[in-house]
C-alpha cells in the first residue's frame, strides 16, 4: 500500500475508484486546475473544435457503418437506402460529409495559428511534429472516405491517387497492385479502404492522445508568444477556458448546421450522383476542395515523379519547420515584416486551392506555378532568412505587464524597456 | 455589472443563487442537446423504411387441401396456415378451458365465419424451435396438432399448447380475409 496513490477526492464511491485508477485526479489536474495563459483569444479555441468534430465523425460514421455495404455492386445503392430508407439516415449522411470538410476548415485554422503564433518553437517542436502526423492521417482517412460511395468522383479520383505511386522507381507498378489488389481500383480496392477509413480514426485518436500529452508537458503557447512568468500569468483551464470553448462550440455548431441542413452537397460535386462507370473518365476530375491546394502543386511540375515529390514535400516542409524559421521572437505580433509574408503565404495558398479546382491549361497553368514556387520559398528560404534578418518589435515583460495599469494612471513606461528576450 | 457585486462589509455569505441557475440552464441545455443528437443516432437502429415496408404479407388459400397447414414467411418467420377438417374444429371448440396451460378459447384465436382456417406464428413458445404438424405423415404430437422435436412441446389444433415445456399458445399475428380464400397478414 506504500506506493498507492492519495486521491484528494471527498465522494467515498469516487475516492475508491481513483485511489485505483486515478482518472478523477487526472481529469481535475489536465483539465480542472491547469494553468493556462490568460491571454487566449478565440485562436486558441480550434483544438478544442477539432477534437469535438473527431467524436462527431466518429460516431456518425459508426452508425453509418451499420448499414453501408462496402462491395462494388451496393455501395452506392447502400447510400441512397441510408439517405431515403434509414430513420435520420440523410442526417448521419449529410453530419459525415459536412463534419469532413468542418474538420478540415477547423485544423486548417489550427494549424495558421501554429504558423502565426510560433507554437512550433522550442520547446514544441515535438508537439508540432504530431500534429502534422494528424494532418496525415486526417488525410489518408478523409480519401478513403470519399471513395467509398463508389460516385464517379470517388471512383477516379481513387484511381489518380493510386496511379501516383507507379512514379516510384523500380517497384512503383508492384506498390500499385498491392494498393489496388487487383489491376485496377475494384472491388478488393474498396474493401480494404473501408477497413481502413474505419481503423484510421481510432489512430488519430491515439496520436491526439500524444498530442494533448506532449502539450501539457510544455503548455500552452499564447498570442504574446512569451512564457508565463508566475502563476499570475494564468488562469486554471476550468471554468474560463472550458466556458469559453462551449461559446467556440456553439458557433461552430451553428456553421455545421448551416451546411447539413441548407446547404448539404454544397461543397460535395455533383458527379459523385452518377454510380462509378470504370469506363468513362468525367470531364473534369477534382478531390473534394480541402485537397485543391496539394493537387495544384502536383500538376504544376510536368514531371510524374517530380509532381508527386512536390505534392509529399509541400507536407514534408512543414515537418522541418521548426527548425527552418530561425527567429528566436515567437509571435508575429513582434514580427511585422513575418506577419505579412504569412498572410501573402495564406493568400498563395488559398490562390493554389483556386488552380486546383480550375482544368490545368491557359493562364491557371502559369498562376499554379508561381504560387507552387512561392509556397516553397517561402519555408526553404523566406523564413530562415527573416530570422538572420527581421527587425522585431520589442516584447513585452510579461504576459500581465502589459494590462495592469498602477494606481490608475498611463500604463508605466518601464515594461517596454527590457531588450528583446531570448527564448 | 459592478452592482451585484459584493458590496464589503455585506454581512451575509455570498450569494450563489444566479450561478447557481446559470448552470442549471446550463446543464439542461447540455442534456438537451446531448438527446437531440443521440435519439437520431439510435433511432437509425430501428427498422428503416424498406424494412417496413415489407412487413405485410398476401397468402393465397385455395392450395391448401384439407387436414394439412403449409409454412408462409412473414417478417422472417413461419407462418403455419393450417386447413382444419370438421371434426378437428369440433375437439377444438370442445376442449374445457381448465384443461389448458395457456386458456383461451379456440373462437378467440379464429376469424367468425372462417374457422377451417387456423393461422400462426410456427415458431415455439419454448425456445425457438420450428414444430412439426403441417404435413399429415409429420409427427403432430397427442392432440393432433403440432409436435417441437427439440424438447416435447406439444400443440393442439387450435395452436394452443397442451404439453410443455412451452409455456404458451403459438401467437396468432394480425390477419385478414380480403376474400374467402385469400388473407393479408400484417
Amino acid at each position: 500500500m506504500v506506493g498507492l496513490h492519495k486521491s484528494e477526492i471527498k465522494n467515498p464511491v469516487i475516492n475508491w475508484i481513483d485511489t485505483r485508477l486515478p482518472l478523477f485526479t487526472m481529469m481535475q489536474k489536465e483539465y480542472g486546475v491547469f494553468p493556462t495563459p490568460k491571454n487566449f483569444n478565440y485562436f486558441w479555441n480550434f483544438g478544442a473544435l477539432a477534437m469535438i468534430n473527431l467524436m462527431i465523425m466518429i460516431a456518425t460514421g459508426i452508425f453509418l457503418a451499420m448499414n453501408y455495404q462496402p462491395n462494388t455492386a451496393m455501395a452506392f445503392d447502400s447510400v441512397e437506402r441510408i439517405v431515403r430508407d434509414v430513420n435520420f439516415g440523410w442526417l448521419l449522411r449529410y453530419a459525415h460529409a459536412n463534419g469532413a470538410s468542418m474538420f478540415f476548415i477547423v485544423t486548417y485554422i489550427h494549424i495558421f495559428r501554429g504558423l502565426y503564433y510560433g507554437s512550433y518553437k522550442k520547446p514544441r517542436e515535438l508537439l508540432w511534429i504530431i500534429g502534422v502526423v494528424i494532418l496525415l492521417l486526417m488525410m489518408a482517412t478523409a480519401f478513403m472516405g470519399y471513395v467509398l460511395p463508389w460516385g464517379q468522383m470517388s471512383y477516379w479520383g481513387a484511381t489518380v491517387i493510386t496511379n501516383l505511386f507507379s512514379a516510384i522507381p523500380v517497384v512503383g507498378d508492384y506498390i500499385v497492385t498491392l494498393l489496388w489488389g487487383g489491376f485496377s481500383v475494384d472491388n478488393p480496392t474498396l474493401n480494404r479502404f473501408f477497413s481502413l477509413h474505419y481503423l484510421l480514426p481510432f489512430v488519430i485518436t491515439g496520436v491526439v492522445f500524444l498530442h494533448i500529452v506532449a502539450l501539457h508537458i510544455t503548455g500552452s503557447n499564447n498570442p504574446l508568444g512569451i512564457e508565463p512568468k508566475s502563476e499570475q500569468d494564468t488562469l486554471p483551464f476550468h471554468p474560463y477556458y472550458t466556458i469559453k470553448d462551449m461559446v467556440g462550440v456553439c458557433v461552430f455548431l451553428l456553421i455545421f448546421a448551416m451546411l447539413v441542413f441548407f446547404a448539404p452537397d454544397y461543397l460535395g460535386h455533383a458527379d459523385n450522383y452518377i454510380p462509378a462507370n470504370p469506363l468513362v473518365t468525367p470531364a473534369h476530375i477534382v478531390p473534394e476542395w480541402y485537397f485543391l491546394p496539394f493537387y495544384a502543386i502536383l500538376r504544376s511540375v510536368p514531371s510524374k515523379l517530380g509532381g508527386v515529390l512536390m505534392m509529399f514535400g509541400a507536407i514534408a516542409v512543414l515537418f522541418v519547420l521548426p527548425w527552418l524559421d530561425t527567429s528566436p521572437v515567437r509571435s508575429a505580433k513582434f514580427r511585422p515584416l513575418y506577419r505579412k509574408l504569412l498572410i501573402l503565404f495564406v493568400v498563395v495558398t488559398l490562390v493554389l486551392g483556386l488552380c486546383g479546382a480550375k482544368p490545368p491549361s491557359g493562364i491557371w497553368v502559369v498562376i499554379a506555378r508561381v504560387c507552387t514556387a512561392w509556397y516553397f520559398l517561402h519555408f526553404l528560404v523566406i523564413l530562415p532568412l527573416l530570422g538572420k534578418f527581421e527587425k522585431t518589435l520589442p516584447l513585452p515583460e510579461s504576459i500581465s505587464n502589459p494590462v495592469i495599469s498602477v494606481g490608475g494612471g498611463p500604463l508605466p513606461g518601464a515594461a517596454f524597456a527590457k531588450p528583446m528576450e531570448k527564448i | 455589472m459592478s452592482a451585484t457585486a459584493h458590496a464589503p462589509g455585506d454581512g451575509h455569505a455570498p450569494d450563489h443563487s444566479k450561478r447557481d441557475f446559470l448552470k442549471l440552464v446550463a446543464a439542461s441545455s447540455a442534456a438537451i442537446g446531448v438527446g437531440a443528437i443521440v435519439w437520431p443516432m439510435i433511432d437509425s437502429m430501428n427498422p428503416s423504411g424498406d424494412v417496413l415496408a415489407l412487413s405485410s404479407v398476401e397468402i393465397e388459400l385455395t392450395a391448401i387441401p384439407e387436414g394439412q397447414g403449409i409454412t408462409a414467411v412473414w417478417r422472417g418467420k413461419p407462418i403455419f396456415v393450417r386447413h382444419r377438417t370438421a371434426a378437428e374444429i369440433k375437439e377444438s371448440v370442445d376442449v374445457k378451458l381448465t384443461a389448458l396451460m395457456d386458456p383461451q378459447a379456440d373462437a378467440d384465436r379464429v376469424k367468425a365465419g372462417h374457422d377451417q382456417w387456423l393461422v400462426v406464428v410456427g415458431i415455439c413458445t419454448h425456445l425457438g424451435c420450428v414444430p412439426l404438424g403441417n404435413k399429415p405423415t409429420d409427427m403432430r404430437g397427442d392432440f393432433g396438432g403440432w409436435f417441437c422435436p427439440c424438447h416435447g412441446s406439444m400443440y393442439d389444433v387450435s395452436g394452443r399448447v397442451r404439453h410443455g415445456p412451452a409455456p404458451a399458445n403459438l401467437p396468432v399475428p394480425e390477419y385478414a380475409f380480403m376474400t374467402d380464400s385469400r388473407i393479408k397478414i400484417g
